[in-house]
């Protein structure tokens, strides 16, 4: 995850560390449990030292990260800005699984039926993780819509491969011999 | 015969005849244990919805036999088989098949009235039914005044309501959105949880991703079986949340 993501998170009023994780749980539901409390931490840090952070120590027991206070500096809420203003979107890799059935096919490697298949039941595992803690998640809560989010970009993934089954199956006769 | 709750050997099923037969369902095995829930996929015209027919008596095969609860049904009287149709096996469908001048918990209650129980014990278990899947608060809602999620929870008390061997499900979550889906899907996973068995039929691979076992199914015959068990946990991976 970018480290833009905890500036942003910081925007809202300047807070400890632990309440930062707090924003990040409430968003992320039982998916926030999958990041650490010290990759929060190890962000705050880096943020500090490229000077986009400042912290202020909230007690004299200055070796405790809890006792920080983390605030956005002027050149933090512009970088926060461009972040916002970004139109970005992962990449996927659509064109690399192409290609493998392309090249498994043309050098008869392997079966890109086969191939197909496996890519499949995968799928189906992740869509079964994602659906098992979309039904945990309070309904029309954040943590739901980001599991719907998944959900939606696996199903699309399920259907292309679909396509690609129809497109890689020989004729009905060979397929079908039981 | 066989080892499971609902079984099928060689099951065919053929429409029209000469130039116009329809191969529906051509050959099928099948073996669904007690509690177990399968979902058939496949494209439409397939035959699943016709396979799932068979399976719950609604259709009889070609050739070839069917059997629930170690009872071979497929060689059943029309009489026989209506009976069983109302308490062996619970159906539900796509497009809930409500009855639209009975209230909710009227509708629930029909099959059990149908196969003989008193009123007051059918209005019991109803209500107990409509609790379970969260309605208990729009039991005297016709179904035009309940949403489409609504209905098909509606829909999944009735099947239940005469304790059915197996549950048959036909694209049950085809007319709902998401979050309906999830409600559909969160009852099917309560149901599970209890020990019900359950054959669902769908296109829909959020339905599919949640059985034990993944049937596909193309041109009438099964071309791929897949267990699920078991999760990937890297689902923060999915989210982008790690690296």
């Amino acid at each position: 995850m970018r480290q833009e993501v905890l500036l942003a998170l910081l925007a809202k009023e300047p807070c400890r560390g632990w309440e930062l994780r707090a924003r990040l749980n409430d968003a992320l539901g039982s998916l926030g449990e999958e990041m650490n409390d010290g990759q929060v931490y190890v962000t705050l840090g880096r943020l500090e030292r490229a000077g986009l952070v400042w912290a202020e120590l909230e007690s004299e027991r200055r070796d405790r990260a809890e006792r920080k206070v983390y605030a956005l500096t002027a050149a933090g809420q512009a970088r926060v800005g461009e972040w916002l203003r970004e139109v970005s979107w992962p990449k996927p890799d659509v064109a690399e699984f192409h290609l493998k059935l392309v090249a498994a096919g043309a050098a008869r490697l392997a079966d890109p039926v086969a191939i197909i298949d496996a890519q499949r039941r995968e799928l189906l595992r992740r869509l079964r993780d994602a659906q098992e803690a979309a039904m945990e998640e309070p309904v029309g809560s954040r943590p739901a819509l980001l599991l719907e989010g998944i959900v939606l970009r696996l199903q699309a993934d399920l259907r292309w491969l679909e396509a690609c089954e129809t497109a890689w199956t020989p004729p009905r006769q060979i397929r079908n011999k039981r | 015969m066989g080892a499971g709750l609902v079984v099928a050997r060689e099951l065919i099923k053929f429409y029209g005849h000469g130039e116009g037969l329809v191969r529906a369902v051509d050959g099928v095995d099948l073996d669904v244990a007690q509690g177990e829930t399968v979902a058939v996929m496949g494209p439409s015209g397939c035959g699943k919805s016709t396979l799932l027919h068979l399976l719950g008596g609604l259709d009889r095969p070609s050739s070839r036999e069917v059997w629930l609860a170690g009872q071979r049904i497929d060689e059943l009287s029309e009489r026989e088989l209506a009976r069983l149709r109302r308490t062996g096996v619970g159906f539900v469908f796509q497009g809930f098949h409500l009855m639209d001048e009975l209230t909710a918990v009227e509708n629930v209650e029909l099959p059990a009235l149908l196969a003989g129980r008193s009123p007051r014990a059918a209005r019991n278990r109803a209500t107990k039914l409509l609790e379970q899947v969260g309605l208990a608060d729009r039991a005297a809602h016709l179904p035009s005044a309940l949403s489409g999620g609504q209905r098909q929870r509606v829909a999944i008390g009735r099947a239940l309501v005469n304790e059915p061997v197996v549950v048959l499900a036909d694209e049950p979550t085809g007319n709902l959105d998401s979050t309906a889906t999830l409600d559909v899907l969160r009852l099917f996973k309560q149901l599970r949880a209890a020990g019900q068995t359950i054959v669902v039929v769908t296109h829909d691979e959020r339905v599919a991703a949640t059985a034990d076992r993944l049937i596909s199914m193309r041109d009438g015959a099964f071309v791929d079986q897949t267990r699920l068990t078991g999760g990937t946990g890297r689902l923060g991976d999915l989210a982008g949340l790690e690296g």
